[in-house]
């Protein structure tokens, strides 16, 4: 079993012994590929029951979450059972703003946005309000202990999706709320409203995959902004905390405050792939927001690596992927794609037996100079960490 | 009232009530249905509280054990016991009634021990073999969790038809709810007269075998210290076995409990709610002590009640986890402390 789920670290070892260079080569050209599968899909890998698009940008924005999940869970080693709180409040915010159902509607004439521009002026704002519902929701938590922690963030996910449900004077209630914004681009006489308009459902250039695209860009900054983060002092001492905390406060970190960066940040990030959900769908629900999904992406998480950014990228793809693929193919009366629960439940045992670090596992980045040590050490560090 | 004043112009008026009113002038029935749900809370508290007193592990999947406790008591009065399902309520008389109401309870209880038992050797055991991190465990936890949930969701309905499913089971009613007598102006139905009077019981003979037995001094020794018990000749894993045993035992009695309070609430995704408000009943009464757990579940259950008084039914759940999140932050040892140890609980 260990071998059998042993096949990232050799891939693992191929990307960590590329130059900085060649990673970025690689990079630009993995996404490229990446980009243009919707377009070019080969047929073992389209998904016969639903738009390839539309699940490559159901891809893209939980990759973005497990990004952000990531930092909270694979970096600072917070476990985080919430997180589907952040995505809800960053979906809501956008719908709350730009919904003709919503009291606080600011799209139209006189109003705070024009309508062309009513989608992108919210995805800061709701990522500003995700940041600051993780800051109040981490302030005090943040001093428990972490499995504490874990039981809190569930109940604020759940408590979020109630309020959800439960203020209907403002949030429409269970009806949800309707025709959220969306970026006006692309308009043409066939497509009046643009090629990110659910109108736009033809052909494989349809409103799914133009949404995977704009999730790919999003992908590709949220990397930088947290590659950076990793490299330094911050990164440094989530590591840290994650390692010891006991041993971090003594050597001088502030623990506390580290901690409620990592929550901050990864609330923002849950908040961008929020308002992306709101914009694609154009429909906010509660029960899109059920804790079930928190489970969910904690599994792309785990599944992928924790700690490894662009393993947990795979391990959304994964989560995403098979259920759309399975979806219709029945076995002994069970549709597959039901399963998907129970697959993932199974994986997370087993690989929490087998292989705890998950299929493309962390390099640990203990050393601000990592490679000049790895070059000096030779081949001593290739013992897999155990 | 205060409450209205605050409210009155906002668009928070129709959506949170304040209504003390309501509260004071029922406030003896909230009391007593209060005791009937903390009687329940209770009984599954004990479950995480004795597997966190000896493992520091929050065993995520109980909630599940207590699920399939449901599908137990269900099963026996349906295909051994052979009750139909049916709108209406069987009237057998007291003495037949409590002889099918126990002979269920023990049937829950198998079900629900062995599955604890068999949740802890296929998940837990290769984990503590391994010394794995405790995230790991809790990450194990929620994926067994899923796994038991889905189980019944889609599985159980191909092996035994008309089990489990999206949609929850037709009720089997052994009894009616019938107002026994009242108290301070409140009436007290036979339903919660059984509920909190077997938890009692339970509650009762828990607490003296952990207190005054052989076997409980055992847990209780591998709590406080689980390496210097090991050295005292005290089978560690013997030990954990039958912790999670006990704790599942009491989820089955509890799911038999809950079913005659809620009889439709049989379905695949019963236990989640349940387990996180039994979770912060053990947390608010001091995790890993049990008298705490039985304490905690009572105020809990209590305390929901006078929450959906005040502000309206569909905020009972949320006054459970601010409650949770409020005793962690304040007090996160819980009122009576957190050592099953030391407290000689």
């Amino acid at each position: 079993m260990n071998t059998l789920l042993a096949p990232g670290d050799g891939l693992r070892r191929w990307w960590s012994e590329r130059s900085r260079g060649q990673k970025w080569i690689f990079g630009v050209l993995g996404f490229g590929a990446l980009a243009l599968l919707p377009l070019y899909t080969p047929p073992f890998l389209d998904t016969p029951g639903i738009s390839f698009g539309g699940t490559m940008a159901q891809f893209a924005m939980v990759a973005i979450i497990a990004v952000g999940l990531n930092v909270v869970v694979g970096q600072a080693g917070l476990l985080d059972l919430g997180y589907v709180g952040f995505y809800a409040v960053g979906a809501y915010t956008v719908a709350l703003l730009t919904s003709p159902d919503s009291p606080w509607n600011q799209v139209g004439h006189g109003e705070w946005f024009a309508e062309d521009w009513a989608w992108l002026s919210c995805v800061p704002i709701a990522m500003a309000i995700t940041a600051i519902s993780g800051l109040i929701l981490g302030t005090p938590t943040l001093r428990l202990r972490g499995d504490y922690l874990a039981i809190v963030t569930l109940g604020f996910g759940e408590i979020i999706r109630l309020l959800a449900d439960n203020l209907s004077g403002v949030t429409n209630g269970p009806r949800g709320l309707n025709e959220v914004a969306y970026p006006r681009v692309g308009q043409s006489a066939e497509l009046p409203e643009g090629v990110f308009s659910s109108g736009n459902s033809s052909g494989n250039a349809n409103y799914g995959t133009w949404w995977f695209w704009l999730g790919l860009i999003l992908i590709v900054a949220i990397l930088l902004l947290v590659g950076n983060l990793e490299r330094s002092r911050v990164g440094r001492a989530w590591v840290a905390i994650r390692e010891d905390e006991d041993a971090a406060e003594v050597m001088g970190v502030n623990t506390f405050r580290f901690k409620l960066w990592a929550f901050v940040i990864g609330a923002a990030i849950g908040g961008l792939s929020g308002a992306m959900y709101a914009g694609q769908v154009q429909y906010v629900a509660p029960p899109t927001f059920n804790i079930i999904n928190s489970m969910l992406f904690l599994c792309a998480v785990v599944l992928g690596g924790q700690g490894n950014k662009l393993g947990v990228i795979f391990g959304a793809f994964v989560i995403v992927y098979l259920p759309n693929r399975l979806l219709g193919v029945e076995v002994f009366g069970i549709n597959l794609g039901d399963l998907k629960y129970l697959f993932f439940g199974l994986a997370l045992v087993v690989l929490m037996i087998f292989r705890p670090q998950g299929l493309f596992p962390a390099r640990q980045h203990l050393l601000a100079y990592a490679n000049q040590a790895r070059r000096l050490l030779g081949g001593a560090e290739r013992k897999a960490p155990s | 009232m205060i409450g209205q004043g605050l409210f009155q112009h906002s668009w928070l008026a129709g959506d949170i009530g304040f209504n003390v009113e309501n509260l004071r002038e029922g406030f003896w029935q909230f009391t007593i249905d209060g005791l009937a749900w903390g009687a329940i809370y209770a009984l599954v508290a004990v479950g995480y509280t004795l597997v966190f007193g000896v493992l520091r592990l929050i065993n995520f999947a109980h909630s599940e054990i207590f699920m399939l406790g449901m599908f137990g008591a269900y099963l026996c009065l349906d295909m051994i016991l052979g009750f139909a399902p049916s709108g209406n309520a069987y009237s057998l008389g007291v003495t037949m009634t409590v002889v099918y109401l126990g002979a269920a309870m023990l049937f829950a209880m198998a079900v629900s021990g062995a599955s604890a038992v068999g949740l802890e050797a296929v998940a837990y055991r290769p984990l503590r073999r391994r010394n794995a991190r405790p995230l790991t465990f809790l990450i194990t936890a929620i994926g067994m969790s899923f796994v038991l949930q889905e189980f019944v969701h889609f599985i159980l309905p191909k092996i035994l038809p008309g089990y489990g499913g999206s949609n929850a089971q037709q009720p089997i009613i052994l009894v009616q709810p019938r107002t026994q007598f009242e108290i301070f102006g409140a009436t007290v139905t036979n339903v919660t007269l059984v509920i909190v009077a077997s938890a009692l019981v339970l509650a009762l003979l828990t607490d003296l075998v952990i207190n005054r037995t052989r076997f409980g001094r055992g847990i209780r020794a591998v709590a406080q210290d689980p390496d210097t018990a090991t050295l005292m000749g005290v089978s560690r894993e013997r030990i954990i076995a039958r912790t999670f045993l006990i704790g599942g035992i009491l989820a089955g009695a509890a799911a038999l409990l809950y079913t005659l309070r809620v009889p439709q609430g049989i379905i695949y995704s019963g236990g989640f709610l349940l387990g996180i408000k039994a979770f912060s009943a053990a947390v608010l009464g001091g995790i890993g002590n049990l008298r705490g757990a039985l304490l905690g579940g009572l105020l809990l259950g209590i305390m929901e009640n006078y929450g959906q008084a005040l502000f309206g039914t569909q905020w009972r759940d949320v006054v459970a986890f601010v409650l949770l999140v409020l005793v962690l932050l304040i007090r996160p040892t819980g009122i009576l402390g957190e050592s099953l140890g030391r407290a000689r609980a």
